[in-house]
């Protein structure tokens, strides 16, 4: 019996990365400003998405992956905003991979704008995984408290952006605003925070007009 | 949970090194898991464990060696090792911070049969 030792230092998830550094060159080429959103189940994230889109339909062109364990529910809501929606139905497993996204890759129209992709509902492991986007938004839903991003590290300091939602229910919750702001900037100083609630409609102007300049910039870029 | 598709990474990159090596078994792999990687290195050796069976890594024994969040302020140059996540320079208050180690997750190396 020979034994061999061989040293490899391959990254785990480095097939991952590949494939989303690869959708990451294709659609920013194409001009498109994709996002990729995180949150716990219940966060809001299909409602905050149903209101991007009522806003954006008129003057821009968007599309959304939604990502989900089981049913078609979620691509359902946005397709009757009349927005093209694909549904990628994982079957138990708790994060979109990169992968996924390619398998979609094809259909996504050329012209679009803006791509959302909407994770599975997990504060934990889509943070691992990066599917191919320019943006990453993790939410926070008052009920959930303002302790989660000590708690959940890694889906806000791999955020550029997080929004606190159903901030029309901070007058009746025991949630510090400005406590979750301090401790998210502590552990990310570069987060750019919005508080929305897209039930009263309010904060969504703001977000609308960060993902345009967002949009602005990468096309620019480009240009 | 989703340390069962990182270990079925793993077994892709450990089948072709495997193949590579014309190895007979693997005996030992070793792993660098950095404290913000997002794994669980419990959850890590269930899955190995769970995924190993009826593979060339059958008897393999898996080792991890965790990795510390370490970070250099970029104002003072001070280097501190992070476990609160708080991303201050605890020397100069200062949040321009980069990351030096405790993000990675590395398939280090693997101890075959040949």
């Amino acid at each position: 019996m020979k034994k061999k030792e061989v040293l490899v230092l391959e990254e785990l998830l480095g097939s991952n990365k590949k494939i989303a550094a690869e959708i990451r060159k294709k659609l920013e080429e194409k001009g498109i400003l994709t996002t990729n959103i995180l949150g716990s189940p219940g966060s809001g994230k299909t409602m905050l998405l149903e209101k991007i889109a009522e806003r954006m339909r008129p003057s821009y062109s968007m599309a959304v992956i939604e990502g989900d364990i089981e049913t078609e529910r979620d691509a359902e809501r946005i397709r009757a905003k009349g927005i093209p929606a694909w549904q990628i139905i994982t079957g138990g497993a708790c994060h979109l991979e990169a992968k996924m996204i390619g398998k979609i890759f094809p259909e996504i129209p050329e012209n679009l704008d803006f791509l959302f992709i909407e994770n599975v509902g997990n504060l934990v492991c889509p943070a691992s995984y990066d599917l191919g986007e320019k943006i990453r938004c993790v939410l926070l839903s008052a009920p959930e408290g303002d302790d989660k991003p000590k708690k959940y590290p890694k889906a806000f300091t791999t955020s550029d952006c997080l929004i606190i939602t159903k901030s029309d229910l901070l007058p009746f919750l025991p949630f510090n605003l400005e406590q979750a702001k301090k401790e998210a900037l502590e552990i990310n100083p570069n987060l750019k925070i919005f508080a929305t609630s897209a039930l009263k409609d309010s904060g969504i102007e703001e977000l609308i007009e960060f993902f345009l300049s967002s949009l602005h910039n990468l096309r620019q870029k480009n240009a | 949970m989703h340390e069962l598709s990182i270990v079925a990474n793993l077994f892709e990159i450990l089948d072709e090194q495997a193949r590579e090596k014309k190895a007979k078994k693997i005996i030992t792999v070793k792993l660098i898991v950095g404290k913000l990687s997002g794994v669980v290195p419990e959850c890590l050796e269930t899955a190995f464990d769970v995924y190993k069976k009826e593979t060339i890594a059958e008897g393999a024994t898996l080792k991890m060696e965790e990795v510390p969040l370490k970070v250099k302020c970029r104002r003072c140059g001070t280097e501190i090792t992070k476990d609160d996540f708080i991303f201050i320079c605890t020397s100069c208050g200062s949040r321009e911070l980069t990351t030096i180690s405790g993000t990675e997750l590395l398939l280090e190396k693997i101890e075959m049969e040949v």
